[in-house]
């Protein structure tokens, strides 16, 4: 499927808003720019707070999918 | 003259290039392009006055989002608001009977908020933190944690804190220094996006 080398993975599944961004963007911080963060989330309501996430802080979605309920984002750091 | 008639539009048509080569300044560089967010993003003022759960979870979710989305936030904690950002550990605040009676009837901290409708002498509260934790929702107290590790300044208001006889050491660590209105006006007017909870 992917190859794409992921520097870290946020599992923020179960979690609720704000959470998953909150996660998100703490363990973005910790990446160096232009690494990928791979995010796992069951909040519904991520598919528009990640697209509103990207578009505020720059940093690009590469990847989003849905599987059973778990949404799957892959971001590259800005 | 010697030269071909043929060739005088050729010539024309180059000298005329030249022209508009040189009506462009030279110094001129592509600007760099920056992404339209950057210039888009507004500082954001919370200006949190009310004390009650449903409202301080309202400001801790904005507050710990604002700083996650990269947006300089800032919270202006006033009246009712200030009760959240005493220690959950202080039962009595206050100098003199006025005020500790206040803080009796009213138990300070993030943990110890009544709800406006429904509250049931706690019951509400109570069942609202079950839910909460069913639903793996942040409490307020994770919330602020989270959203004074992103860098979000909680600003208190002086003038409350007088009033109320509340001082630098009842109140959690990691608050700014207190401030007054026209420290509000002021990041206002300077374009700070307000809201008042």
């Amino acid at each position: 499927m992917s190859t794409l080398e992921i520097a870290r993975t946020v599992d923020a599944k179960g979690l609720s808003c704000p959470m998953p961004i909150v996660k998100t963007a703490q363990a973005a911080k910790e990446i160096p720019s232009g690494a990928l963060l791979e995010v796992l989330a069951t909040d519904a309501g991520s598919v528009k707070d990640f697209a509103a996430w990207s578009k505020s802080t720059g940093n690009e979605i590469v990847e989003q999918s849905a599987d059973g309920g778990v949404y799957r984002f892959v971001l590259r750091k800005k | 003259m010697t030269t071909p008639t043929i060739e005088r539009p050729v010539d024309m048509a180059a000298s005329h290039a030249e022209q508009v080569v040189a009506a462009v300044p030279p110094q001129v560089e592509p600007a760099p392009v920056q992404p339209a967010v950057e210039t888009a993003l507004r500082d954001i003022l919370i200006i949190n006055y009310s004390g009650e759960l449903e409202k301080t979870w309202a400001t801790m979710i904005l507050a710990s989002t604002g700083a996650a989305m990269g947006v300089k936030t800032r919270v202006f904690v006033t009246f009712w608001g200030l009760q959240t950002f005493v220690k959950d550990g202080k039962r009595i605040t206050g100098q003199n009977w006025m005020q500790k009676m206040m803080s009796f009837m009213q138990r300070p901290g993030v943990s110890h908020r009544k709800l406006s409708k429904m509250n049931f002498m706690g019951m509400g509260p109570w069942m609202m933190f079950k839910l909460a934790k069913q639903y793996n929702v942040a409490s307020p107290k994770e919330l602020l944690e989270a959203a004074q590790a992103m860098g979000v300044e909680f600003i208190p208001c002086q003038m409350t804190m007088d009033m109320f006889g509340l001082t630098k050491d009842d109140m959690i660590e990691g608050m700014g220094e207190p401030a007054g209105a026209a420290t509000v006006i002021g990041l206002l007017s300077e374009g700070s996006a307000p809201l008042f909870i």
